[in-house]
């Protein structure tokens, strides 16, 4: 057997002995997906190198190593979440706390935050709100190319629920920390499903944190369904250990008149990869797609982005830029797919890295397919060193070769940290990615909690 | 405060300045003038301290100090500023943050505590009034989506945050309507102190209409070729350059002529 297939063996032996163990504490209809997820998860196994969209990221040594499957959550993990405090200042939100995914107490949380929005456990959901979350789960997190998707759908067992009721306007954001902490090497897998309703707004803040020092890998899908003219912004913090290896995976489905934007802020991690999905499946619908990675020493972070123009007269914007240092290494796989029924798309998309050393990495591949005729698309992809021509400008009024260097790359992070609409927060990471960048910062110090025992 | 003796540059092989002369007194405004390729950038970028510029031969000194030595940034500290033709984008970074470094590096550098948040913004206020450059400018990052004029504007307002010694503005009315190079000029004005001096490089003579030189130089293949009063760059605006050219072809000594 060759090392591919003994992995997906491990992981088909994992489903076949703990299938009623992760059943038991799951709603009837989450079940009844797994069996087939689980088959499409075999004929289309862990994605190696040969897939175009993993290209340069090898899951092979993450998949390969022993992990200890985390199904029921563990009494002391859950009281660790109860009294988690996240530090940021003045970060005014509805804040919620996830141990190795799940949500404490588990399956009898899901409060409602506000007139009508709720807030809480996905498996309570199943049972409480199956209605919502029959119409939507499963619906979205579709792959014919990513079985890791379909692992998901196979074996996961909580996550967060979001509804928000058509014409309710949430104003304050949802805070959604995944914290990952064991005395084991494990793997976590878990699952959030966000319905936001016509006309409906909502903010959702995710931060992906470890806090211990084991090897972790995350496998992590979250399913958003944003109704007709609403708007919903995810913007997702990671600051994970080098040990850990996290791959999430988002789809975001538009219909008419709406507007979504995802941000992808990775201040750290050992591995990193993030798919994102927006399918813009009304007219008028608008896309925005925004990433940032600040890495150093052996870290590699994978962006890769999905933009579906199912219909015609949506718009979408891609925005990725990185500071790679040491050997450092990222990949930025940005895809536009216009539908031939797609007319007057406006679709774009930029990728620009600044590598400090000649020993960093960063492979970006645009890929665009386009079926429709009346469209305008551009993509651009710069990979380079800090302009001298700015360098110079800033130094000759004054200001010393190091600082100027340090303005310029945190000018260039901040047009994505902008992207950020909570102010408290967007301030917040842009004193991180000032402090990153001046060396100042171990990830311990960068984390937002309030964690002592956490170890670099 | 300035004195060029027998500078010799060269851009990536070829030479450019060719042993070119120039004394700056403190209080003087100087022109230099000459056509399309006499090296007029080139002496603005030595000056400023480009690594693209090799300097074969010759001495700048600046106020005692051998300018050559000396990093573009300690050269700005040292009260030397550049105005430069094409301005940099630099989308991300602030107007007001690359001035608050830039004021309180300099401060730091004469032993001055940086200034406080309040009294920052009050002298940007005031300086933003003096060269009547638009609140919304300094509020963007730095020159991005500037037009040309706005770009240049922001250059004065720059020189008026930063009040240096010895100005160089390397053709700083390229590409400026009639009202924006008046209000360009005015700044420059305004921002004079009786002991700082201007070095003017321009192709044309309607900026030294609105500032006007004591002395004005014609650089013409590496060298200054003449030097004469105000007076001068008058005459080149009627004959243009192609006298200079005869009369530097005639010649190899350098001719001059003593001002006033």
């Amino acid at each position: 057997m060759d090392s591919e297939t003994k992995i997906d063996e491990r992981y088909a032996e994992l489903f076949r002995s703990r299938i009623e163990q992760i059943s038991a504490g799951s709603a009837p209809f989450i079940n009844s997906l797994r069996e087939e997820a689980f088959g499409r998860f075999r004929e289309l196994g862990v994605p190696d190198r040969k897939s175009e969209a993993y290209r340069y990221t090898n899951l092979e040594p993450l998949f390969s190593h022993h992990y200890h499957d985390y199904i029921i959550p563990d009494a002391g993990d859950l009281n660790y979440a109860r009294n988690f405090e996240c530090e940021v200042e003045d970060l005014d939100v509805h804040n919620l706390v996830l141990v190795n995914g799940f949500y404490p107490p588990n399956g009898g949380a899901l409060k409602t935050i506000d007139p009508g929005v709720s807030l809480g456990s996905l498996t309570e959901a199943a049972v409480s709100q199956s209605e919502v979350v029959e119409r939507h789960y499963g619906r979205y997190a579709a792959s014919d190319e990513d079985g890791l998707i379909h692992l998901n759908t196979a074996l996961a067992t909580d996550g967060v629920f979001i509804n928000v009721p058509e014409g309710v306007r949430s104003e304050k954001p949802v805070q959604i920390v995944n914290l990952v902490r064991s005395e084991k090497d494990i793997f976590v897998q878990h699952r959030n499903l966000v319905v936001v309703g016509e006309d409906a707004e909502a903010t959702i803040i995710i931060c992906d944190h470890t806090v211990s020092p084991n090897n972790y890998l995350t496998n992590a899908v979250t399913e958003v369904y944003v109704g007709a003219n609403a708007r919903f912004t995810l913007i997702r913090v990671q600051n994970e250990h080098n040990k850990a290896a996290k791959l999430t995976h988002t789809f975001i489905h538009q219909e008419r008149g709406s507007y979504a934007s995802s941000v992808n802020i990775t201040l750290h991690g050992g591995v990193v990869r993030n798919s994102t999905y927006h399918h813009l499946g009304g007219e008028g619908a608008h896309a925005n797609a925004a990433g940032l990675y600040l890495t150093d020493r052996t870290q590699h972070v994978d962006n890769f982005v999905s933009v579906n123009h199912a219909v015609a007269d949506c718009t979408s914007n891609q925005l990725f830029k990185g500071v790679l240092d040491d050997v450092a290494t990222g990949t930025f796989n940005g895809r536009i797919v216009v539908r031939p029924d797609a007319q007057r798309t406006r679709a774009y998309q930029s990728n620009n890295t600044i590598l400090l050393t000649d020993d960093a990495r960063m492979d970006t591949r645009p890929q665009l397919e386009i079926f429709a005729d009346d469209v305008k698309c551009s993509h651009g992809a710069t990979v380079g060193q800090i302009d001298d021509n700015a360098l110079f400008y800033l130094m000759s009024r004054g200001i010393n070769r190091r600082e100027a260097r340090l303005m310029l790359m945190f000018g260039f992070a901040h047009e994505v940290v902008q992207e950020i609409p909570v102010e408290a927060l967007q301030r917040r990471i842009d004193t991180l990615v000032m402090q990153r960048l001046r060396g100042e910062l171990t990830r311990c110090a960068s984390c937002m909690m309030r964690c002592r025992e956490s170890v670099q | 405060m300035l004195i060029v003796d027998n500078l010799k540059a060269s851009i990536d092989g070829k030479q450019i300045l060719k042993g070119m002369t120039l004394t700056v007194n403190p209080g003087e405004i100087h022109a230099i003038m000459g056509p399309n390729g006499s090296g007029k950038s080139t002496l603005a970028s030595v000056l400023a301290g480009r690594e693209f510029v090799t300097v074969n031969e010759g001495t700048v000194t600046y106020f005692g100090e051998n300018l050559l030595e000396m990093e573009p940034e300690e050269r700005a500290k040292e009260g030397l500023f550049l105005g430069f033709q094409y301005p940099i984008e630099i989308p991300g970074v602030s107007m007001v943050n690359f001035m608050k470094t830039a004021v309180n590096e300099q401060r730091k550098h004469r032993g001055l505590e940086p200034l406080s948040a309040s009294d920052f913004l009050k002298l940007m206020r005031e300086k933003k009034e003096l060269v009547e450059i638009d609140s919304k400018l300094t509020n963007r990052s730095v020159n991005e989506g500037f037009s040309g004029g706005e770009k240049k504007k922001n250059e004065i307002f720059q020189m008026a945050m930063l009040e240096p010694k010895l100005a160089i503005l390397d053709e700083t009315d390229s590409g400026l309507d009639i009202d924006a190079l008046r209000v360009v000029a005015n700044g420059v004005n305004k921002i004079k102190r009786p002991d700082s001096s201007v070095v003017v490089i321009t192709h044309y003579q309607r900026l030294l209409d609105f500032i006007v030189p004591d002395v004005v130089h014609v650089l013409y293949d590496g060298r200054i070729v003449k030097t004469a009063g105000r007076e001068l760059a008058l005459e080149l605006e009627q004959k243009g350059y192609d006298w200079i050219r005869k009369e530097a072809e005639k010649s190899d000594e350098t001719w001059t002529v003593k001002p006033k």
